[in-house]
């Protein structure tokens, strides 16, 4: 083969050093099929090759984890033999170009995952970012993604339990559909995905493979453009039906000694499987491509190795025990094949037509790539904004206004527009239901629970990416504390824009850091985690999101207290430090201002510790309500909690005289690490003494009661108009026409 | 002796273990059947569980009809056997003839999952004569295509036999479009068979059935059919 043009090799997200690189490492030149598996294994999607370096900052070292990142998903132990398996993965540039199958395979593939490790999948999280409703495109896009998760988790029945989702204009050009899955499995049916034993039969099954997706991976790792629409055929078609049958074949066969390995063929299809399985068990694969079932004629050995055709898995089975295996796929209805064989030479060797067309070591196809280390630097912008006042020019919206405002603010209102299009309670084990702080799912024959949340902060992210990503970490931890849940162990999705843009790297390099410290000081692993780079449309980039799901275990599920109020007399509580900045507040964004001033000011021991204190008192019972402040601050956490508990509250806030800025910021002020807990008024002398006890600060506000949201001598709203402003947000805005 | 409920599984079906769940806490023995097999297992009641049986590519329940299984339960069916299909299972059951009507696309166009309340039309047949009239149940729909469609002599044969079997309505029993949440006529959530033994039901009484999940009516409802059912 002649030497690739620059053109061919821009298609496959390889540059000439990569070429070159390639051609001295085999001795000599990569035909066609072999360069197109080689742009694929390398592309920034499976090689993470410009992450990679910064990534082995997060540690996986915890007692309670059993799997860490390198496999299909994560595993922490649960106690009693049951371990845990969970991972969150984007599926954004797909869901850019065709919202509904873009997001309906994100759900498929992390899915995959998860069952891939002989794990049932319970819950279903996503996290999304739109442009501004206001856009009928973004509408469109917002409602066609919501059907894409709801159609494939619906069907294929495990609950779509929580999320979160944020509209900004900054997402305009580029959505984010970032989906989580966490499953269950008991340790002797925990798969890995190996292959080894020479001579063990390869099987590819379920669906036929097809022209689908092909480049996919690559498609990922580079940006789009105006003619992204154009690269539609690289996204590829849902069928959630099929994957049901796949994976209850796949969990009927977990724990068999007939099955060796098992991985879900995603990006990269059947080269990223096969080769991974086998670098992992330390051997190669031979496979013959004559025996791959097509959905269509006339397909090419490129066209096959690179398809990411859905719903396809491949096992590695035990010598002689294929029909046993088969048998299971056969009683599912679904196609299984015997499509090669372990080798003990480390290689990917690939036939077709009774000829060799690719041979290449696994050392060079999986880890050969050469790492990028593109320059970074802190852009200018950023000392500006940081100095600058959040605020310019002030609110001209009066308290009460602002107020009701934020309330119907998309980003802070009733999520059930969403929720109520995804099954979320099939499995009957979803106790805790969508649309607060944390999901929390039973487990069964015990008295505890699974609780997850997802978050991301990305306007403060764009003023300081590592304070960023620790106050996602942060509110992670507080979500899950609101349930009484001690947190376990979390995966991640990093999204960023074009990492060959000096400032996106230092975006990269900054948030990465961030996490691994906010992680090593919560004391919480890593378990896996997912990069998407290049989420640029045009030149412009995403603001750096760094996506966080959080796993936790609520010691007993009966004493669970809900978001809301409880009854009339009992007595509010702020729990946790005071900070009241408006640096990248949902009031900032409402009042359309540049995102500008210091993010929240972040304390991560005082995290911890406020984080112990609220589990305490909910696990043993003292808080009748527990929410945590996130958009809106202090004033939308207390409304939330009253519009829940259908009662009014009075409290008081700040000292007497009012503030210089009318109280904006100690009503709307974003600061990290703070609660509203309600008490009995009896267990007020424990809320205070708890607190004391774990160093905390906090403060008794008011009581419940009443008809009206009350912040004496600032604000009030009538209880009735807060609710109607929450049920207005999302559900108002999406009344509007769709593109 | 207890009860044995069978409980159908077609590929796609996804509520066969929250409905075995249930029927241990009515304190039956759930027992499952699988759809290529023509044998009810001694089972005496038969549910069609919830789900997406061989996807409902085509039309919901239209391909699951055509299964072995459906012969078994057609003629449990016609020999009186109490036969509940809830959802999908619903679904099935019109489109085998066992029910009448169909279940066309929510009005809204969206799936809806959400807690609804329904009102217990007629204590009849083997399901519901343990029920008053009357009574008002909470339990969760979660569905895509829940409208239910019968053409309108049909329709007025239906109310005059006693076979629109719930309603949704509000949480005083009131009817109300805004109690409907799928555009279904005349608010109808369940029916009868003319002969009462045979109930389709949307809204899902396995996922109502302990506290902690919400509700217990859906529990209600089953122990109210054993009970009538009466020994084994």
């Amino acid at each position: 083969m002649a030497a690739p043009s620059a053109a061919q090799l821009r298609e496959l997200a390889l540059t000439e050093e990569e070429y070159h690189h390639a051609v001295r490492q085999l001795g000599r030149a990569p035909n066609e099929l072999e360069l197109g598996m080689l742009g694929a294994l390398w592309s920034e999607h499976c090689s993470y090759k410009t992450s990679r370096r910064l990534l082995s900052q997060l540690s996986s070292q915890a007692p309670q984890v059993v799997v860490g990142p390198g496999e299909n998903a994560g595993v922490v132990d649960l106690g009693e033999g049951l371990l845990c398996c969970f991972k969150i993965e984007s599926h954004n540039h797909p869901s850019a170009i065709e919202p509904v199958q873009g997001a309906a395979t994100g759900v498929g593939g992390i899915l995959r995952d998860v069952f891939a490790m002989g794990a049932r999948p319970v819950a279903l999280l996503d996290a999304l970012r739109f442009g501004e409703l206001g856009d009928p495109a973004q509408r469109h896009r917002f409602a066609k993604v919501v059907e894409g998760v709801g159609f494939y988790g619906n069907c294929i029945g495990v609950p779509t339990v929580g999320g979160e989702t944020y509209f900004d204009d900054a997402y305009r050009g580029n959505c984010l559909v970032n989906a989580m899955c966490v499953g269950l499995v008991t340790a002797p049916r925990l798969l890995h995905a190996v292959a080894r034993g020479v001579g063990n039969p390869v099987l590819l099954v379920g669906a036929d493979t097809g022209r689908d997706g092909i480049h996919g991976a690559t498609f990922a790792s580079v940006q789009l453009d105006e003619g992204a629409e154009e690269r539609r055929p690289a996204v590829q078609v849902g069928n959630p039906f099929l994957e049901k049958c796949l994976m209850e074949a796949c969990l009927e066969l977990a724990g068999s000694s007939a099955l060796v390995g098992l991985q879900d063929c995603g990006a990269a299809g059947l080269t990223s499987s096969c080769a991974e399985m086998a670098r992992r068990g330390g051997a190669g694969v031979r496979l013959d491509l004559d025996q791959v079932a097509r959905r269509e004629l006339g397909m090419t050995p490129y066209e096959v190795m690179l398809s990411e055709s859905q719903e396809r898995m491949v096992l590695v089975v035990e010598r002689g025990r294929v029909e046993e295996v088969r048998a299971v796929f056969d009683r599912w209805e679904l196609r299984s094949d015997v499509v090669g064989e372990v080798i003990a030479q480390e290689e990917l060797q690939i036939s077709s037509g009774g000829q060799m067309v690719a041979r290449l070591p696994l050392s060079l196809l999986v880890e050969g790539f050469l790492p990028r280390r593109p320059p970074s630097s802190r852009p200018l912008e950023v000392e500006r904004a940081l100095r600058a006042a959040p605020l310019t020019g002030g609110s001209p919206w009066t308290l009460e206004e602002a107020w009701l405002r934020l309330l119907a603010s998309p980003n802070c209102s009733d999520t059930s527009w969403i929720y109520r299009q995804y099954d979320h309670q099939v499995g009957d084990d979803t106790v805790v239901l969508p649309g607060w702080d944390a999901a929390v799912v039973r487990l069964r024959g015990r008295g505890d629970g699974l609780a997850v949340s997802v978050d991301g902060a990305h306007r403060s992210s764009l003023l300081d990416p590592r304070r960023g990503a620790q106050l996602a970490v942060a509110e992670a931890v507080r979500n899950l504390s609101c349930v009484g849940a001690r947190p376990l162990a979390l995966t991640n999705c990093l999204n960023f824009g074009n990492p060959e843009k000096e400032e996106v790297m230092w975006q990269l390099e900054e948030a990465v850091a961030g996490l691994a410290e906010a992680c090593r000081q919560l004391a919480l692993p890593v378990v896996s985690g997912n990069v998407s780079l290049y989420n640029d449309l045009s030149g412009d980039s995403i603001p750096p999101t760094p996506v966080v799901g959080v796993v936790g275990l609520v010691g007993d599920i009966r004493r669970l207290p809900g978001p809301g109020f409880a009854a009339a007399g009992d007595l509010i509580y702020v729990v946790g430090p005071g900070g009241t900045e408006l640096g990248g507040s949902e009031l900032q964004r409402l009042l359309g201002g540049m995102v500008l001033g210091p993010p929240p000011e972040l304390d991560l021991e005082l995290e911890r510790r406020a984080a112990e204190a609220v589990r305490q008192l909910v696990s043993e019972g003292s808080a009748r309500s527990a929410h945590d402040c996130s958009l809106g601050g202090l004033a939308v956490a207390l409304a939330e909690c009253c519009v829940a508990g259908g009662l009014g509250a009075v409290v008081r806030v700040g000292g007497q005289s009012i503030p210089a800025d009318g109280g904006h910021a100690l009503l709307f002020g974003e600061g990290s690490g703070r609660y509203v807990l309600s008490v009995d008024p009896a267990e007020g002398g424990r809320m205070e003494e708890v607190c004391a006890g774990w160093r905390v600060p906090c403060a008794r506000l008011g009581e419940v009661g009443g008809d009206q949201v009350e912040i004496v001598g600032l604000a009030r709203i009538p209880l009735a108009a807060a609710a109607a402003a929450r049920l207005e947000g999302i559900a108002g805005a999406m009344a509007g026409p769709v593109l | 002796m207890t009860w044995r409920c069978g409980i159908a599984v077609f590929p796609g079906t996804w509520s066969e273990r929250d409905c075995a769940h249930w029927v241990e806490l009515a304190g039956g023995e759930p027992v499952m059947l699988w759809h290529a097999e023509r044998e009810l297992k001694g089972a005496d009641l038969v549910v069609l569980p919830g789900g997406f049986a061989h996807g409902d590519y085509l039309r919901a329940g239209a391909i699951a009809r055509f299964a072995p299984l459906m012969a078994a339960v057609r003629d449990h069916a016609l020999a009186g056997g109490p036969v509940l299909g809830i959802c999908n299972g619903f679904q099935i059951l019109c489109e085998a003839q066992l029910l009448p009507g169909a279940l066309l696309r929510n009005s809204c166009l969206q799936f809806r999952c959400q807690s609804t309340h329904l009102r217990v039309e007629v204590g009849r047949g083997p399901l519901l004569s343990g029920l008053e009239p009357g009574t008002v149940l909470r339990m969760p729909i979660s569905h895509g295509e829940g409208r239910y469609y019968a053409p309108p002599d049909q329709l007025q044969e239906l109310e005059a036999g006693g076979q629109v079997a719930l309603r949704y309505c509000g949480p005083a029993g009131e009817l109300g479009d805004e109690h409907n949440p799928n555009g279904s006529l005349e608010h109808i959530a369940g029916v009868l068979n003319r002969e009462g033994n045979v109930l389709g039901m949307m809204p899902h009484p396995e996922r109502a059935c302990e506290p902690l999940l919400g509700s217990e009516d859906g529990l209600q409802l089953l122990r109210a059919a054993l009970a009538v059912l009466g020994p084994r």
